[in-house]
């Protein structure tokens, strides 16, 4: 069997021209004041300052998906990836290479995309599906479907614009889960703005692909999600495919990308840099299950004897999710002992970790006795945790985004 | 069940672009009746609005050019008649041309968002317009009834130049709303051009009040051939052939040239909205 989509060699590029501006669109006020100054300005005096450059946001992108496959697009922000489904979903149009596309495709979008404020839900209904590629007759068969999903059916003839963001997003969210492709694609960007909807679609989005048996392309930043998800992946840096295969291979090809990244220079949002951040190590850092010892160690370098003008300094320690929202946090200053003398260039942790399986980022920082910032990395190493409990127990799939031991016993 | 491929490239062929749009002409009659029920429900006088504006402009029109300029009809019919006749299909293409330049920008969520053959878009406000000429139509019927006026045989003609009045609009508007894309201050520029139109067009005047030898120059306009069209059909007046024919020739070189300016454009409207 052929493969649903063989993406053959594409290339998309830019012209950036270097006017200090940023808008797509020009004002012909400013094309016509343009040819004036031409006009007047010694032939060729103007032409050299206006450089443009052919910018590449994909180039030489090839692969293949069969029938079935969950594929996740994985890469930094800029790597093309949203360029990449708009391209797949004939938005926009590749400037060189060849895509064919076995069947029928669609998206997810942003909540009620094309919804009209002024039509009623049953008008919004066929508009939308429309929109994201149903035929009239297939709306028809599943209308009584959708606004039962959407438990609207007292308000069908109400214009959205009176219903409440609850009604409009579940009605929306209806037409689109009602939608059946044999290609499914969804920009996680695109599906966010609700956090409901957000999880309404990946749950949908694992039905489809998992029991329905249809090819998704899924484009995350949600590393874990993506791990749940997909089954195969593309790894894509600076417009260019570094990797394609099983989605493993390619979440640890792009951890060990984004901690090169991180390791050549640390991002440092506050504090003065008396005492620099330099390295923050971890031991085993993509080997830790739940509920293993995490020893994290900080190398630091001052200026000018630093320490001796600092006393009771202390650090703290944040882990994020992979969206930036803080998970942990960890502060020395709740054990009241205090650094008051060079400790040497580098700080020690131990701890426990109640993170439970994903990926995680790390962000460190230095207070001193006035709880003044000395310094702050943010985002600085990834920390992976495996989907196991300490000493090789099997995970147990528990809710919650931390979990805890504690003491238990009987009144 | 068969399953459709779709090949994506930097060109599209020509016959894939018009089968696009065959695929798509769900979409197509949808987006039109979305913009003609949000058009009648957003203003209070709705399908009112299309009835008053061309009865009042032809009230002045009469008041002004007949009455006090005393500039008349040098046919038959009276010139209240004559004006209302040629400010149908005028009507109709200033809506139309103010319509389908906005239409691309004003659907900017859902060009950026969901891919469908762009052309649609521009279409569907030209066949809102084409509402608006309907319910305006009606008004001519009781002005030819009031005024006892029995349009000849001619009348079987009237839907030819309905559609040349239709396919004028369309190839400007496809033009237009292209480069409002690229220049978004072109469309100050709309409302002038349009305004302009009406004073060079034989709304308020019959084009045979022209000296002869100027009306072939005359005829490059479109809505001349159109405007005089309608008033040979409807009125019995006469119908100045070569410069029809120069009409319609451009008229149909307008439709080439706004197809191709779009189809140029088209690719890059994502990108740039």
């Amino acid at each position: 069997m052929k493969p649903v989509i063989e993406v053959k060699n594409i290339a998309k590029s830019f012209i950036i021209t270097h006017e200090g501006k940023k808008e797509n669109y020009k004002a012909l006020r400013d094309v016509i004041a343009g040819g004036v100054k031409k006009m007047f300005s010694f032939s060729n005096s103007m032409r050299g300052r206006q450089t443009s450059e052919e910018f590449f946001a994909l180039k030489n992108v090839s692969f293949e998906v069969e029938a079935g496959d969950r594929v996740g697009i994985v890469g930094r922000n800029g790597a093309g990836k949203s360029t990449l489904l708009k391209i797949l979903s004939r938005i926009t149009p590749p400037t060189a290479g060849e895509i064919a596309i076995r069947g029928r495709i669609a998206s997810l979008l942003e909540v009620g995309t094309g919804f009209h404020p002024e039509l009623t839900g049953r008008e919004n209904i066929y508009l939308n599906g429309a929109i994201l590629g149903m035929k009239r007759a297939e709306i028809k068969n599943k209308f009584d479907d959708i606004v039962s999903f959407a438990e609207v059916e007292k308000f069908l003839d109400t214009p959205v614009k009176r219903y409440s963001s609850g009604m409009y997003v579940r009605l929306a969210f209806a037409v689109a889960a009602h939608l059946d492709p044999e290609i499914l694609i969804v920009d996680e960007v695109l599906a966010v703005g609700d956090a409901q909807f957000q999880k309404k679609c990946l749950g949908k989005m694992e039905d489809v692909s998992k029991n329905e048996g249809r090819t998704v392309l899924f484009v995350s930043h949600n590393m874990g999600i993506v791990k749940s998800l997909c089954n195969k992946g593309i790894l894509l840096n600076q417009g260019e495919v570094e990797h394609s295969g099983n989605v493993q291979s390619i979440l640890s090809a792009y951890s060990d990308q984004l901690v090169s990244d991180n390791s050549v220079v640390y991002k440092h949002i506050a504090g003065d840099q008396r005492v620099e951040i330099k390295k923050i190590n971890i031991a085993r850092r993509n080997e830790l299950s739940v509920y293993d010892k995490i020893s994290i160690s900080i190398n630091l370098a001052q200026t000018d004897n630093a320490w001796q003008l600092i006393t009771k300094y202390h650090f703290f320690l944040l882990f994020h999710n992979m969206e930036g929202d803080v998970i942990w946090s960890v502060f020395q200053k709740d054990n009241e002992n205090y650094f008051d003398r060079m400790p040497g260039n580098s700080v020690k942790v131990d701890l426990l970790n109640i993170l439970l399986p994903g990926s995680y980022l790390i962000s460190a920082g230095i207070f001193d006795h006035n709880d003044q910032f000395v310094d702050w990395v943010e985002y600085a190493e990834t920390l992976e945790i495996l989907s196991a409990f300490a000493g090789n127990k099997t995970f147990d799939n528990r809710y919650g985004k931390v979990t805890t031991k504690a003491e238990w016993y009987v009144d | 069940m068969e399953i459709e491929e779709i090949v994506i490239k930097p060109e599209v062929s020509e016959k894939n672009y018009w089968r696009d749009i065959w695929r798509y002409r769900e979409l197509f009659y949808i987006l039109s009746w979305r913009d003609i029920k949000v058009r009648y429900k957003q203003t209070v006088i709705g399908a009112a609005w299309s009835i008053i504006r061309p009865v009042l402009t032809t009230i002045i029109f009469t008041i002004i050019f007949n009455r006090i300029a005393r500039l008349d009809n040098p046919g038959n019919a009276p010139y209240s008649l004559m004006v209302f006749v040629g400010m149908l299909p005028w009507q109709f293409f200033a809506n139309s041309l103010s319509e389908a330049s906005n239409s691309l920008v004003g659907n900017a969520n859902l060009i950026t968002k969901v891919y469908f053959p762009r052309i649609i878009i521009p279409a569907s406000s030209v066949i809102t317009s084409m509402v608006d000429f309907a319910i305006s139509f009606l008004i001519l019927i009781v002005m030819l009834v009031w005024y006892r006026y029995l349009p000849g045989y001619h009348v079987v003609f009237l839907p030819l130049f309905i559609i040349m009045a239709f396919v004028a609009s369309f190839g400007i508007g496809l033009y237009l709303t292209a480069v409002n894309v690229k220049y978004r201050d072109f469309r100050y520029i709309i409302p002038f051009i349009v305004q302009f139109g009406l004073y060079i067009t034989p709304v308020g005047f019959s084009s045979h009040v022209l000296p002869e030898k100027y009306r072939l120059l005359y005829s490059i306009n479109p809505m001349v051939g159109v405007i005089d069209g309608f008033r040979w059909c409807l009125l019995n007046e006469e119908l100045y052939i070569p410069g029809f024919i120069l009409s319609l020739a451009i008229t149909i070189i307008l439709l080439y040239v706004g197809v191709a300016y779009f189809r140029r454009m088209e690719k890059g409207f994502a990108d740039n909205i």
